[in-house]
């Protein structure tokens, strides 16, 4: 599982959702977890460097540039959610 | 005193330092994780495994970069470092280059550091806050940004 990067984005995220009122499970999870776990995810929020990486998962792979920026959190989460 | 404060050991924070490459930068991190206690120098070569396997994917905002090992018997225990560059360089980073904070994280497990990594996302999200540390000219200055 993520210690860093991973629990960071998953940290934010958790707090845009809360904000859209969407109910969601979010997971940190590291490279090697994520092509596993990604299988049952509907979104699997990555950074651009490991896109290609995750591609062939079935979940819908948003890119974020910039972790801590909740309104690039908001906006992509909110096209995908609502 | 916050987890975050307490995540930072003495001597964990250091400003004006010189690096010419990411690797450089990596290691200067890696560097004040050993020096401050919190792992045995062999972690800083564990950091850079990361970025040689997939690429600099932990500058995770403009200028900032997060480089972390995975829990590992070099881990002695949970905290984190922060190098403040005397030069910004570049990592190859898309769209957050060039990077001018390098913070190290270790952990010994994979939820004992939740809560500093928790207030570390809330202090970056705070833009001002990291323009202060940026700026910084002593690690006290930074240490006393710290909640």
């Amino acid at each position: 599982m993520g210690i860093g990067t991973s629990v960071l984005l998953k940290m934010n995220a958790e707090k845009v959702l809360k904000q859209l009122g969407i109910e969601a499970t979010v997971e940190a999870a590291d490279m090697t977890t994520a092509r596993t776990l990604g299988f049952n995810a509907n979104i699997v929020l990555t950074t651009p460097e490991l896109v290609a990486s995750l591609t062939g998962l079935p979940a819908e792979i948003i890119s974020i540039d910039h972790f801590f920026d909740l309104e690039e959190l908001t906006k992509k989460l909110g096209k995908a959610l609502l | 005193m916050s987890a975050l404060s307490a995540a930072f050991a003495p001597g964990s924070i250091e400003v004006a330092v010189k690096a010419s490459t990411r690797e450089d930068a990596i290691l200067a991190a890696g560097r004040l994780l050993a020096k401050s206690g919190r792992t045995t120098v062999d972690y800083a070569n564990e950091m850079l495994e990361a970025l040689e396997e997939f690429g600099p994917y932990f500058v995770l905002a403009p200028g900032i970069a997060i480089a972390h090992g995975r829990p590992s018997k070099s881990v002695l225990s949970s905290g984190l470092s922060l190098a403040v560059l005397a030069e910004p360089v570049v990592f190859g980073s898309e769209h957050n280059d060039p990077v001018s904070l390098v913070f190290g994280l270790c952990a010994t497990d994979h939820d004992s550091h939740i809560d500093v990594l928790a207030e570390l996302a809330t202090m970056l999200t705070d833009t001002d806050l990291v323009t202060f540390v940026l700026n910084a000219v002593t690690a006290d200055e930074i240490r006393a940004l710290l909640p």
